[in-house]
């Protein structure tokens, strides 16, 4: 049954028959799979060129919503199937969502290899702080001392920067928006994808909840505002270091293009076809 | 151009209430766990209900794009 109510884009883009999708009310992965659908669209390509790859997860629930070519894989190993898909055919745009735990726990391995091959992967990472779908466990991107079903005193580890991770191991794209900052995500996007390389972009999401709720956070909107009033754009600290003290930073962090993957492999295909 | 409105598709909404905390103008409520587009005649066609809405549920349309 065709749903017609609603958006020109949700109809273009979404399978809204199995529409409204499972995530609580006033999670951002909706308002961020939307930032990924309208950059798609900006960028202008064809929906048959694009393959969405996730992992297992809240966040990857995305690519079910999505009317492109889609896959959804085993917990962790999205970036696994995503370079073999872009191996087999790399005229394919192949994104992959994944969430905090899915990249940077199950997944990390797969996540620094991929970056450090630079292979023409948009990655994007719903990062809502938390295992959401299994019951509320802290995952690698809890903040120190918050707290989760698995850490009712405070969480002591300490969390991942995925950023800086990703640009540590060779992401030669690296960037990070929120979901209230939907816009820049939305521009994020657009150059990740308009990148010949490994693109990073890290989407802070929100977990009403299980994150919120285990650290009084705040229905939805308060935890919107939180991004509002605690992020702070990387141009804005590089003028005025004093205002980044003590704030989340976002916006673009790197953007170095180097030799693609499957470019550098076609390289020694040709050799031997000569 | 057709003249803008703003529409609800309250099967897919879930009543979080992020609509309604970002609206600037007091348009939208939450009535019986749902929003509500109680006062439309209120609306500026800004945007920011359907920028955030989570869900695809609120938006507008008429108009052109640069608008």
């Amino acid at each position: 049954m065709t749903n017609t109510n609603c958006n020109e884009m949700t109809q273009k883009y979404y399978r809204v028959d199995r529409m409204p999708h499972i995530w609580c009310p006033g999670c951002g992965h909706g308002t961020l799979m939307n930032t990924v659908v309208r950059a798609i669209d900006k960028v202008g390509l064809n929906k048959d060129d694009v393959v969405v790859v996730s992992g297992i997860g809240c966040s990857s629930r995305a690519p079910g919503y999505m009317d492109f070519n889609t896959l959804h894989t085993t917990h962790g190993r999205a970036l696994a199937f995503a370079t073999g898909i872009k191996m087999a055919n790399p005229k394919l745009h192949v994104i992959v969502i994944m969430g905090d735990g899915d990249s940077s726990a199950i997944g990390g391995n797969h996540l620094i290899h991929a970056a450090r091959r630079n292979i023409d992967i948009t990655t994007i990472v719903f990062n809502n702080n938390i295992y959401g779908m299994t019951g509320g466990q802290f995952s690698p991107t809890t903040p120190y001392g918050d707290f989760a079903t698995t850490a009712p005193f405070g969480n002591i580890d300490k969390a991942f920067d995925l950023c800086s991770l990703a640009q540590g191991a060779g992401a030669t794209y690296v960037g990070r928006g929120t979901a209230y900052h939907a816009p820049l995500m939305q521009k994020l996007i657009e150059k990740g994808l308009e990148n010949k390389g490994f693109s990073f972009i890290e989407g802070l999401s929100l977990c009403p909840t299980y994150y919120g709720r285990k650290n009084k956070k705040g229905n939805a909107f308060k935890m919107h505002s939180y991004f509002k009033d605690n992020c702070v754009d990387i141009k804005v600290v590089e003028k005025n270091p004093e205002k980044g003290e003590n704030k989340i930073l976002i916006g673009e962090f790197y953007n170095s293009p180097k030799t693609e993957y499957t470019e550098g492999y076609q390289v020694i295909i040709d050799k031997f076809q000569k | 151009m057709a003249e803008k409105s703003l529409l609800q598709n309250k099967d897919w909404c879930k009543g979080c209430g992020v609509c309604v905390g970002f609206c600037p103008k007091q348009v939208l409520v939450i009535e019986n766990e749902k929003c509500v587009i109680a006062y439309p005649e209120k609306c500026i066609f800004c945007g920011q209900c359907e920028l955030r809405c989570p869900d695809n549920a609120i938006y507008i349309v008429g108009g052109t794009k640069d608008e």
